[in-house]
This record gives C-alpha cells, structure tokens and sequence, in this order.
C-alpha cells in the first residue's frame, strides 16, 4: 500500500474531474475557461462600453 | 507660442547612422502617435481592451516571476508567501492566455491585418506561440512530480526529433534559464514590436468602416486616400456633423 504522503506527492494536484462526449475528453477546468473566454468574447460584442460623464 | 511638434528632417541630411535612425524613426513612428492622447471612436468597445487585457497580465507574470525566480524554484513548497507569490504566477498567467485568446478572435473575425497591418497580425500570432512555449518551459520546473513526469515524457520526443542533446527537459538548470531569461526576453520583445506596429498603423477599424472615414489613420489612409499618413485624431461634433461614417461608428460603439 502507498503511504498516504507520497501518494498526496505523486499527485499534487488530485486527478481533476473530467467530461467526455464520445471521442471527446476534457478536464472540468480547462471546460471552465474556454466556456469563459467564449461568454467574454460575446459579452464584449453587445455590451456597451463606458463613456465619460461629460460625453 | 512655437509648435513643438517634431518635424522629422529629410534623411539625405543625417550623416551619420544615429542620425539615419533617428530620422527613420520619427518619420515612422513620431512621438504624438507614439504616445497618443486620443483614440478614434470606434475604439470604444469592449472588443478592443483585452490586447491591453493581455499586456496587463503579461506585467503581473513578469513581476511575481521575478520574486519567484529571486527564492528560487523550490520557494514555494516552503514557504505559505512562496505559495501564494507561486499561484499568482499561475493566474495571471491563466489570465494572459484567456486575454489573449479572446484578443485573438476578435481581431480574427475583424480581419485585423488589413490596411497594411500584415506584420502587425504576424508578430501578434509569433507572441501566442511564443507564450506557448514559455508556459510549457514554465511547467517543467514546478520541482515537482508533475514537472518529472512531463519531462520524461516529452524528452523522448525530443530525442525522436534529434534536439534532446541541446534542449534537454530534464536539465532543470538549462529549464530555468529557458524559462525566467530566453523566453521571458523573446516574449517582451516581440509584444513590443507588436505594440509599436499598432501605434504605426493605428488600430484597426471595423470591417464595415467607409474608406472615407476621416478617423482612418495609419498606412491604411495613406493606400485609400493617397496622403500621408496621420494620427487617429478624436471626434468631436462637428467632425461628426460633417462625417456621417463617424456617426455611425459612434453608434455602433454605444
């Protein structure tokens, strides 16, 4: 059996959960951050942008 | 009051190659559209501020690599401020890529390089894979397991190619230099370069701009227009009365 340090060592970072659609795999926060540049890009699209007070 | 707008001279006057350049220079690039006060109208898009996004977290990778690299590599798995100087490397490396990304679409789906900005969208694409391999050379010295599994797992590629002799992942000194010095410097002077072709040519107007508007700085007036080429200059309203494009760039930004 793996001491329970050095199998927290050999994976620091725990395996992750990941999401698959038939011969698709990806981590839950690689997922994240495309799905946020996505809504970021559409967002900067429509939204209004500031103006100054006196425009 | 005497016009403080610098005139560059004609280039058959410099005799020497600090007076040659000088004079490329400040033909090219002189210091009101190198440092502008104004921007066109157009500008004022949420579309147009993750190039700036980018650069933003490009200063907080920089700043918290340097203190990282000053502790050295393995700083951070002793240290509670190590840590936390160690994530913000990451997220705002994370944030670099995600601005980046985005800056990249919407200057794809605005066909960026037009108006003689072809060098401009080159550069631009040269720092994305630039930054590419910073991150991956970055990933390799985590000093960790996770950096010896990838570097044994990519040196057998390397070697299939015939550059693991030179570029070895499992050197963790060549890495680091790789990592804080060669790519830090390749990235910084490539987003500079990048940076003074957009203050060169202006940035880039919408797609749909007419080629009469006044706003169309850069060698893009120059290709429509036949004049030389001047800075983006601001709206004001009776530039807009007489230019009806402008109008219609400010509504679109609104």
């Amino acid at each position: 059996m793996i001491p329970p340090l050095l199998a927290a060592a050999a994976d620091p970072v725990g395996s992750g959960i990941f999401l698959g659609w038939a011969p698709i795999t990806i981590s839950i926060g690689n997922f994240i951050v495309i799905v946020a540049m996505v809504v970021l890009f559409v967002a900067a699209l429509f939204v209004p942008f500031l103006h100054d007070r006196d425009e | 009051m005497p016009d403080e707008k610098v005139v560059p001279e004609e280039p058959e006057r410099w005799s020497t190659w600090t007076g040659r350049a000088r004079g490329w220079m400040l033909k090219r690039l002189p210091p009101d559209r190198l440092l502008p006060e104004d921007q066109p109208s157009y500008v004022a898009s949420w579309i147009y501020v993750f190039g700036m996004g980018a650069i933003a977290s490009l200063v907080f990778v920089i700043g918290s690599g340097i203190v990282l690299a000053l502790n050295g590599p393995a700083w951070y798995h002793v240290s509670a401020l190590g840590h936390f100087v160690n994530s913000a490397h990451l997220w705002s490396v994370e944030l670099l890529f995600l601005t980046m990304v985005v800056h990249l679409w919407g200057k794809y789906w605005m066909a960026a390089w037009r108006g003689g900005r072809a060098l401009t969208w080159m550069t631009g694409a040269i720092s994305f894979f630039a930054s590419i391999g910073a991150a991956f050379t970055g990933y390799l010295v985590q000093t960790n397991f996770d950096s010896q599994w990838i570097a044994f797992e990519a040196k057998d590629a390397l070697n299939a190619v015939g550059i693991g002799a030179w570029f070895s992942v499992t050197d963790l000194g060549q890495l680091l230099t790789w990592h804080i010095v060669l790519m830090p410097l390749a990235v910084g002077a490539i987003v500079a370069l990048h940076v003074l072709l957009v203050r060169v040519h202006g940035v880039v107007p919408p797609i749909d701009a007419a080629e009469s508007d006044a706003q169309l700085g850069g060698s893009a007036a120059v290709t429509v227009a036949e004049e030389p080429p001047t800075a983006p200059r601001p709206v004001t309203e009776s530039a807009a009365a007489a230019e009806p494009a402008l109008v219609a760039h400010q509504e679109v930004a609104r």
